[in-house]
């Protein structure tokens, strides 16, 4: 079983969160080529290692915050709020 | 390669089953093929044996890290069938099916079809109309799919849950006849002596670990962990590791991994005939011809590259196979596995070519790739071979990713395996 450690509520079980994709996507303008469009939507880094990504507790507190969580390990590395740059 | 029949089983029993050909070669690499496949699993294999059997283009080899068939092909719950939603999957996975139900002949190798039928269940009025209409459409695109009313359901596997009173009561089900199982492990045995007899070179245990390119940008080998080896086409047919092998080459994919979980209960006398499952509960399970319940369910909520599996996830499914049928309940578990399966946001695969000129890719199979091996191969050959789609797979491109074409049977059929 993988424990996260919610920014709120501390170390709680998988069972409790919901993975939530990719973190650090900004959506292009609506006006964008199809190329970034589709770049947006569906190519991935899918990376066998570290990858940041969003989860929300929600079993929980509600929050959706990201994680750095590394795929192959499922060692968690670093958790940080929805908003400031991959550390 | 010696044929298997009745007379070299009774040949080889009266001598004491100590001349037994070796069922394929290990050969060391050479410095360069024509073509190299990396990832010996069914579509690797397949794809080695079609472009040697009918495409001619020189020596090929095909080249895995580990062992062959060692990857989701060994690892999966064995199932295969045609109810497909859209016309492009279901012409493409009944002629899978239609191959495979030729395939022991095809490659002198008994891969154990066994056409017993599968039934997906359903649980509320609107699940019954809703496969009311999937199964018009699939009957449309000629595949033999039918819907049985309850009573049809519990007279045809008496075994499923009859509580009218259950969580999940059974309204109904859809049932494909011609699906069933076929034994995974032979699929890639039969194929991969099919294609060594023909000279195709499995490079087993030799990682690939990046590729070589010239100035214009055209592929020209692979680095692998037992050096450089030469090749100006290359097929990508690696899974769940399909994006790790395209970073290689400097591109992305619209792929995701996940670790999906198969389980096997000790062996019991015959008691499920069928294939059963629902997409409501979101478990599945048959029996095996040794007795073992072989259950699945969907995929682990996180990607993942660890072959192990979340607990999480086999406490759900496991809870789904004993919601279908109570009395499994008192099964105790022999074995639980995982395996490293990549997901397209349509859960169809990609066949075609890549960014990379010479370099093709057969992936993005997800958790149902293995019903799509003897087709898949096929077409995969046929692409490498001519530089061309093959016609039952033109709308397996990459290209539909940015047109927005999708195919998206998970929204279609809701069913995962
Ligand atoms: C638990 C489970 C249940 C499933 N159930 C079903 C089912 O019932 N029906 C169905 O149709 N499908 C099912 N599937 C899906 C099916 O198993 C796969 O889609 C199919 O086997 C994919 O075949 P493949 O040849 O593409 O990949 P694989 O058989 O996974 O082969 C890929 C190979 O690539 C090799 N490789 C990876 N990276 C490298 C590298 N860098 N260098 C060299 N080699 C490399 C791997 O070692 C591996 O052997 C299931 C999958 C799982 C995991
Ligand atoms: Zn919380």
């Amino acid at each position: 079983m993988m424990r996260i450690a919610c920014p709120n509520c501390g170390l709680r079980d998988e069972r409790e969160y919901a993975y939530g994709g990719e973190a650090h996507l900004d959506r292009p303008e609506l006006d964008c080529d199809d190329q970034a469009w589709e770049e947006y939507l569906f190519l991935r880094a899918n990376p066998k290692g570290e990858h940041a990504e969003r989860w929300v507790h929600v079993h929980g507190c509600g929050v959706w915050f990201n994680l750095i969580r590394h795929t192959e390990t499922h060692e968690v590395v670093a958790v940080y709020v929805m908003g400031v740059a991959r550390p | 390669m010696s044929r298997y029949s009745a007379f070299a089983l009774l040949r080889n029993w009266l001598g004491g089953n100590t001349d037994w050909d070796p069922v394929w070669r290990s050969p060391e690499p050479a410095s360069s093929y024509d073509v190299i496949i990396i990832g010996a699993g069914g579509h690797g294999l397949a794809t080695a044996y079609h472009l040697a059997k009918h495409y001619r283009p020189g020596r090929i080899a095909v080249i895995d890290k580990g062992w062959l068939g060692g990857g989701n092909t060994g690892r999966n719950t064995t199932i295969v069938r045609s109810d497909y939603f859209y016309k492009e999957s279901a012409d493409f996975y009944d002629h899978s099916l239609r191959l495979y139900a030729s395939l022991s002949q095809e490659l002198n190798f008994n891969i154990m079809y066994s056409a017993r039928g599968i039934l997906n269940l359903a649980h509320s009025r609107h699940e019954v109309d809703f496969q009311r209409r999937i199964v018009n459409a699939m009957q449309l695109n000629g595949i033999d799919a039918e819907l049985l009313g309850r009573e049809e359901v519990l007279k045809f596997c008496p075994v499923l849950n009859g509580d009218p009173n259950a969580r999940f009561p059974i309204y109904g089900a859809m049932r494909q006849k011609r699906g069933g199982t076929v034994r995974h492990d032979a699929v890639a045995w039969g194929y991969a002596r099919a294609a060594d007899a023909l000279g195709v070179d499995i490079l087993q245990n030799t990682e690939v670990t990046g590729f070589r390119r010239d100035i214009s940008g055209g592929v020209q080998g692979v680095e692998t962990s037992k050096g450089f080896i030469g090749a100006t086409k290359v097929g990508i047919a690696t899974a769940g590791h399909s994006s790790v092998v395209a970073q290689m080459a400097g591109f992305r994919l619209p792929v995701a991994s996940y670790g999906l979980q198969a389980f096997v209960s000790e062996p019991v006398k015959p008691v499920l005939h069928t294939v059963i499952g629902s997409a409501v509960i979101g478990s599945y399970c048959s029996q095996s011809d040794k007795g073992g319940i072989v259950c699945g369910g969907g995929i682990d909520p996180y990607p993942s590259f660890a072959q192990r599996g979340s607990a999480a996830t086999m406490e759900k499914v496991l809870a789904g196979i004993v919601q279908l049928v109570p009395t499994f309940s008192s099964l105790r578990l022999l074995r639980q596995w995982a395996g490293i399966v990549d997901y397209t946001a349509d859960s169809s695969p990609i066949i075609d070519r890549s960014p990379v000129p010479g370099i093709y890719l057969n992936v993005g199979w997800g958790g149902g790739g293995f019903k799509a091996i003897p087709a898949g191969g096929e077409a995969f050959a046929h692409l490498i071979a001519k530089d061309e789609p093959h016609p039952l797979t033109t709308a397996f491109g990459l290209q539909r990713f940015r047109d927005g074409a999708l195919i998206d049977e998970a929204a279609a059929a809701g069913i995962e395996h």
